[in-house]
């Protein structure tokens, strides 16, 4: 049973805990990320496209591969983060940890669905198959169906408290599982695929590839902070809606 | 303190006596999900050796899950679950009793018809002692990990899909390392680093879901 | 901090929120060995729910209750092991006979209880005659009895936290509870109580009565 009050963090970053504070700094902060995310799109879609050189044996198609694999790279990434932050909100009882833990599934989960979307896309003309069960593929499929679970649970609970705690064990015991998963997925790959090509062995990247990719990750991850932090000011407003200083908003 | 964890045990055990037929639906469920797979696949000998590892194990999972819905919820519904949590012994360990039962009536009895069961799929008898030592080791940790979701979704609306859908990618672990066993050693290979593997699951899920579960239920409780 | 001073446990600064609505804010007070206390309060004012914190089963909005100085989320286990809670859920398997329900939870605290404190628990409450009855069959105000035969078995819980303990009990029922309220708290126990009922308490008893504000 713990008290509401925060416990004090290095540079007063601790009153951001508190919800209408948190709000006005996710406002402040939208458009810093979403520029960015926007120019680093058009830099990395540039390098990507123009500047990386033609796959002397996919052509033109393997281009995917520089949403493909950023997607799938962000929606591990995310699905960290998010356990992370439900961690904290379970162990220091803050309601706003979660609130932003609730905030990023949604993101991840596009982010695993475009992963497996590009995936397929790339899959038809490069191995003439949509989906192929390879490891990453069949990994990042399993992490769809522990955002969906995730925010399932959330929204089955209707007290938002007790939503917020259990998705957040949820979320911890997916992500002790999510090593396991993808090793066992890759040994069940290895074992039974043999010599098939796969799509986890990208074509030979040479440099401006991986500069390609590399940027297109950092546009994801500013584009998936930006998204986040649009849908928690929204989470905000819906649970606190009784509280004064929504009311002043709302009366504008 | 253990013989407090035996009275957990020797109760779930007695509950389940007095309400047999809940524990022998389960298993009726494990053998007729099995033979539905021959029926919609062909009777072909050679097909059924090479799926009846998946098919067995995906047949444990979902009865696994099925089971659940008697771990935590019948005794959250009349009050003895509170009580359990008042009762001043530590919450894990109530658990991991509740759990040995819950192995106990569902976990061993399908690793004892496995035995059967291979012997319908015509393995041969390496590969069926591998099946049966694969149930052995990973049904524990199916329970385990089961138990996780069943705390959670403790009264809620709709749990029972619920549970299913939280539950099965993390059971994908245990899926993948009981199948590759088998199939290695029809291959002629040794079953060892799969079935090892699944111990280390089982093992781990020994030592962390009790704290997992503990949590979840005096979430659910609240 | 001020230690036990014969308070057996003690609520501090204690807030409740359920589902939007404040039920209660800043609620202190002590629960002293050799005390009564009778939470009143009309439907839905949070008695329940104010149990439920005291006994670690509901979690207040902020604030927190002690037993020994001791937040109770850290010293669960002794704080349970001082403690029987009665709630509006009887704990009683419907599966079990009356004296195998006892039984059983007696085992799963670790209480040491032979045949003879089995059947004096059930006389006590006057259903020894069911002993052997699978509870399933018996009424509502039987089973009510049942739950409440733990008092008698728990020797070592000093606290007692009863919801509604009058609930589908007749007179008869109501009286044999009575005394064993009034033996605890004169031997040197407490109880903490609701009903809705108008009740005679046999011992002076201090009341806390939860008042909702209009609108809040």
């Amino acid at each position: 049973m713990q008290t509401q009050t925060v416990r004090p963090l290095r540079f007063g970053l601790h009153r951001f805990a508190s919800p209408p504070e948190f709000y006005r700094l996710a406002g402040q902060l939208i458009p810093w990320f979403g520029s960015a995310a926007a120019a680093l799109a058009a830099f990395g879609l540039y390098l990507g496209f123009f500047v990386a050189p033609t796959d002397f044996q996919q052509g033109e198609v393997y281009r995917v591969i520089f949403i493909h694999v950023p997607a799938a790279w962000m929606a591990m990434f995310i699905y960290a983060v998010m356990a992370f932050w439900a961690g904290f909100g379970l162990a220091f009882n803050t309601r706003t940890s979660s609130m932003w833990a609730c905030a990023m599934a949604p993101t991840g989960a596009l982010m695993a669905f475009l992963a497996l979307w590009t995936g397929a896309l790339w899959g038809r003309p490069a191995w003439g198959a949509y989906w192929a069960w390879d490891a990453r593929m069949t990994s990042t499929l399993i992490l769809l169906f522990l955002y969906l679970g995730f925010m399932a649970l959330h929204g089955a609970i209707d007290d938002p408290r007790r939503a917020d705690r259990a998705a957040g064990v949820l979320a911890l015991v997916g992500v002790v599982n999510l090593p396991i998963i993808y090793f066992s997925v890759q040994w069940w790959n290895t074992l039974h695929q043999g010599a098939t090509i796969s799509l986890t062995r990208a074509p030979t990247m040479a440099t401006t590839m991986l500069e390609a990719m590399f940027v297109m990750m950092l546009s994801f991850w500013m584009y998936s902070i930006a998204a986040s932090l649009a849908r928690v000011r929204a989470i905000l407003l819906e649970r606190e809606k009784r509280s004064s200083w929504v009311q002043d908003i709302a009366r504008g | 303190m253990i013989r407090a964890l035996l009275a957990v045990v020797r109760r779930d055990l007695l509950l389940a006596m007095r309400q047999r037929g809940d524990v022998l639906n389960v298993l009726m469920f494990f053998v007729i999900v099995v033979t539905m797979f021959p029926l919609g696949v062909g009777p072909d000998k050679d097909t059924l050796r090479l799926i009846a590892p998946g098919v067995v194990w995906v047949a444990a999972l979902l009865s696994a899950i099925l089971s659940l819905g008697r771990l935590f919820a019948l005794d959250y519904a009349d009050g003895t679950l509170e009580q359990i949590m008042l009762s001043g012994q530590p919450l894990s360990l109530t658990v991991l009793g509740k759990i040995a039962a819950h192995w106990l009536i569902t976990g061993a009895p399908i690793t004892v018809m496995s035995v059967a069961l291979a012997m319908v799929f015509d393995m041969a008898a390496g590969p069926g002692a591998t099946l049966v030592a694969s149930l052995l080791l990973g049904t524990p940790c199916l329970s385990l990990i089961g138990a996780v979701g069943a705390a959670l979704t403790l009264g809620l609306r709709g749990a029972g899909v619920l549970v299913t859908l939280l539950v099965l990618p993390l059971y994908v672990p245990v899926l993948i390392c009981g199948a590759l066993a088998v199939e290695r050693s029809a291959g002629g290979l040794s079953p060892a680093p799969g079935l090892m593997v699944l111990g280390a699951l089982s093992l781990g899920a020994i030592a962390l879901a009790p704290w997992a579960i503990g949590a979840a239920l005096r979430i659910s409780i609240e | 901090m001020t230690q036990t001073d014969g308070a057996i446990i003690e609520a501090v600064e204690l807030q409740c929120e359920r589902g939007h609505r404040r039920l209660f804010d800043r609620l202190s007070f002590r629960v002293a060995a050799g005390r009564c206390v009778h939470i009143a309060g009309d439907n839905g004012a949070g008695k329940t729910s104010l149990l439920r914190i005291l006994c670690g089963l509901l979690s207040p909005t902020s604030g927190e209750v002690r037993w020994r100085g001791q937040p109770i989320g850290r010293v669960r286990d002794e704080y349970g092991a001082d403690l029987i809670y009665v709630g509006h859920l009887n704990g009683v398997k419907d599966d079990l006979t009356a004296s195998e329900n006892l039984e059983v939870w007696a085992a799963m605290a670790a209480l040491s209880v032979g045949a003879e404190d089995l059947a004096q628990a059930l006389r006590s409450l006057k259903i020894e005659r069911f002993a052997q009855w699978p509870a399933g069959q018996l009424s509502q105000g039987q089973k009510r009895r049942i739950g409440l035969a733990r008092l008698t078995l728990a020797r070592q819980a000093r606290l007692w936290i009863l919801d509604e303990p009058f609930n589908a009990l007749d007179r008869h029922g109501v009286g044999i509870v009575n005394q064993l309220v009034e033996q605890h708290v004169r031997g040197g126990g407490a109880v903490v109580l609701t009903t809705h009922q108008s009740w005679e308490a046999p011992v002076p008893v201090v009341r806390l009565d939860l008042v909702t504000e209009a609108g809040s």
